[in-house]
């Protein structure tokens, strides 16, 4: 079925395709069509789930955390401040190995107050152990919410489908909405094996002192490297049977590319029509999209990225006191590398501020143009 | 001889709970009263010790531990949870201390309760927060020294009506218990049980080394309390009728106070003070429960 939908629509489609069994949630701005769609499908029975409209995005965290432990498919989504607030119980859903999967919509975090896209909310939490996509379509949040379950659900790892406030939450793009028995067939129903169970008691979470603690995490970072492989293997098998294929990440005219623009989300659909533009001026250009940060794809940025004569990173976020996380790791991914390429790293876009087609284009002229970056940030028609 | 408990043991030994701490026995008549078929959710408390060190647990049911303020949030995911997987038997518990209730869990509480969501939440009450060393929380009542209100600066402010705010609520049950009266605690969480939405008991847990106590004492202590009239046991009914479970001869304050290191430093003139505390705050809740009457009166005829 086709259907023009908006992207926090696409979310709620996701969620409703997987048969989310308890979504818990609050509204937040860009988020709140979400929820709104979701209690929608909720209360006109299209959706079998039981909604728990929480207090707080603590609470909408702490829920999904008590419903997937007691085995149930678990949905939620917030934004920036509202992300910002689950943080303490975002690393427990990641110790608790709970599969819940969370759509966050970049927006920038206040104050000053603002509303508009940025990724400093899901940077700031890439440490807290949940695997992390970057979406650049209406199409992929919808069909990563599905796929996001399938990985999340043979690692026990939750899971974060990401996008950008406004230009993704709130554009209407023409979706593909898959069929429910296919999706079935995809994305069989979950049994936790681990879960609340009475015949089966036992305590989660409990004290753990320094000669098991260290294992517990191993164990995490074991699994999480385990979603590498998964994303690779889980996007091919929703390409054969819903001709999209997806993975780590995506490239664009890469093969014989001596500049490659290494972006993620919208900016890097922005950035297709540039690198054509750009090949048309006889400039070998190319581009990776990193769409899934974490797992962070490494060993494959080492591959793609390696032997290339320069590579340019775009950063919608900023790690104060040090640059944009992604040009920060894929830097620190290609420092071992004996034909590792010298690199730029622009800082754009914060706060929604557009990042338009010429914005792009200087930044690659820029790069062409210098021997060497000057600074480990560069900032782009900032007003000093 | 027919028990006046049931007799099945659902907490073992080994756990690690202080001698005579109150807020192991309540555990153990809980899980007698709400038997295997139960699920718990404890956020940071004394429980989160006495339970065992992984991977071992004195309970045996199943024990999800949560962040100190989540305990009545993960509840209420835990009951969808299970609805959705076709389980509406399992009682659903949260068990928190003072401090995960009256403070930092308040908000979710308050939340679980407003979308009157089916679980018992339990708050065993030790009166500070003893988990981490006797800091004043919201439930120490006036008076009281811990380590962060000296004695030259005891706590000044009275002990937060919790069962007042959960009665604000409309919530369709809740009760305050005693660890020295566990018939009466049982017969409340077997009400709970059978009480559809949400259920909030407060069980007064004596804690002798946050009270400065001797362990032998813990059981009496709780029972003084009762009979003092400083926490005295009663029920409310849909947040609006009041029932006393027991309306015992006013003892002396001074029985309570004076085996009790905190208290150590009161003057005669601040008993007093505190007795004058006591008195109105049962003279509230016996014209809440003088209110309250006909309507009891019409549930019997009923």
């Amino acid at each position: 079925m086709q259907k023009v939908m908006m992207g926090n629509h696409a979310l709620s489609w996701g969620a409703k395709l997987s048969r989310a069994e308890v979504i818990a949630a609050y509204p937040i701005t860009p988020q709140t069509e979400v929820v709104e769609l979701l209690s929608n499908m909720c209360a006109d029975g299209d959706l079998n789930a039981e909604f728990i409209k929480v207090e707080s995005e603590h609470s909408a965290m702490a829920a999904s955390m008590g419903a997937a432990a007691a085995g149930a498919r678990t949905f939620t989504a917030t934004s920036s401040q509202g992300l910002a607030l689950m943080h303490e119980v975002l690393h427990w859903a990641t110790g608790a190995r709970l599969p819940i999967v969370m759509g966050n919509i970049n927006r920038a975090m206040a104050p000053p107050w603002t509303i508009w896209t940025e990724q400093t909310d899901s940077i700031a939490q890439r440490d807290t152990g949940w695997i992390q996509i970057y979406t650049s379509s209406i199409q992929e949040i919808m069909d990563s919410v599905i796929q996001a379950y399938k990985v999340a659900e043979q690692i026990y790892l939750p899971v974060m489908v990401v996008l950008d406030s406004f230009v993704l939450s709130h554009t209407n793009e023409n979706c593909d909405i898959p069929d429910q028995n296919k999706v079935d067939a995809y994305l069989p129903r979950f049994e936790n094996a681990y879960r609340l169970n009475t015949d089966k008691p036992a305590a989660f979470g409990g004290l753990t002192g320094p000669d098991w603690y260290y294992e517990l995490r191993y164990k995490i970072e074991r699994d999480i490297q385990k979603a590498i492989p998964l994303f690779t293997e889980t996007g091919k098998e929703f390409g054969e049977m819903f001709g999209r294929e997806y993975g780590l990440v995506e490239t664009y005219k890469l093969d014989d590319a001596d500049i490659v623009l290494v972006a993620s989300a919208s900016i890097a659909s922005t950035a297709r029509p540039v690198i054509d533009q750009m090949r048309e001026e006889d400039h070998k250009v190319g581009l990776v999209r990193i769409r899934v940060f974490r797992p962070f794809p490494a060993d494959l940025l080492r591959k793609l990225l390696g032997g290339r004569k320069k590579v340019l990173v775009i950063d919608r976020n900023i790690s104060f006191g040090m640059s944009g996380a992604f040009y920060a790791e894929t830097k620190a991914a290609l420092y071992n590398e004996k034909k590792a390429p010298p690199m730029w790293g622009y800082i754009a876009g914060l706060g929604g501020r557009d990042v338009p087609m010429d914005v792009i284009k200087g930044m690659i002229t820029q790069t062409i143009a210098e021997d060497h970056p000057a600074e480990d940030i560069i900032w782009i028609g900032v007003k000093r | 001889m027919r028990y006046t408990i049931p007799e099945q043991e659902i907490m073992c030994s080994g756990h690690k709970a202080c001698q005579g701490c109150g807020a192991t026995l309540a555990m153990r008549y809980a899980l007698k009263a709400l038997g295997p078929k139960t699920i718990l959710t404890i956020p940071a408390c004394c429980w989160s010790v006495i339970d065992g060190p992984f991977p071992y647990s004195s309970v045996g049911v199943p024990l999800f531990h949560t962040a100190f303020e989540t305990a009545a949030a993960v509840a209420s995911g835990i009951r969808a949870g299970l609805a959705m997987r076709g389980d509406t038997e399992t009682n659903v518990v949260a068990w928190a201390g003072d401090g995960g209730t009256f403070d930092i869990g308040i908000q979710a509480l308050s939340g679980a309760v407003e979308r009157n969501d089916d679980f018992i939440y339990v708050c065993y009450d030790n009166e500070a927060y003893m988990n981490t060393g006797i800091q004043r929380s919201s439930a120490t009542p006036w008076g009281a020294v811990t380590t962060t209100t000296p004695a030259r600066h005891f706590k000044q402010e009275r002990k937060k009506d919790m069962i007042g705010i959960m009665a604000a609520h409309s919530i369709p049950y809740t009760a305050s218990a005693s660890v020295a009266y566990p018939e009466d605690f049982i017969r409340k969480l077997n009400i709970a049980k059978e009480t559809p939405g949400a259920k909030f008991i407060h069980i007064l847990a004596s804690c002798p080394p946050g009270w400065k106590t001797a362990p032998e004492l813990a059981i009496k202590l709780a029972r003084l309390a009762v009979q003092t009239h400083v926490f005295p046991l009663y029920e409310i009914y849909e947040g609006r009728y009041y029932k006393l479970s027991m309306d015992p001869k006013k003892k002396p304050l001074i029985d309570y106070i004076k085996p009790q290191g905190r208290f150590r430093h009161l003057t005669e003139e601040q008993v007093d003070e505190m007795d004058k505390q006591v008195d109105e705050r049962y003279d509230r809740l016996k014209e809440q429960v003088e209110r309250s009457k006909p309507w009891f009166e019409a549930k019997k005829e009923k």
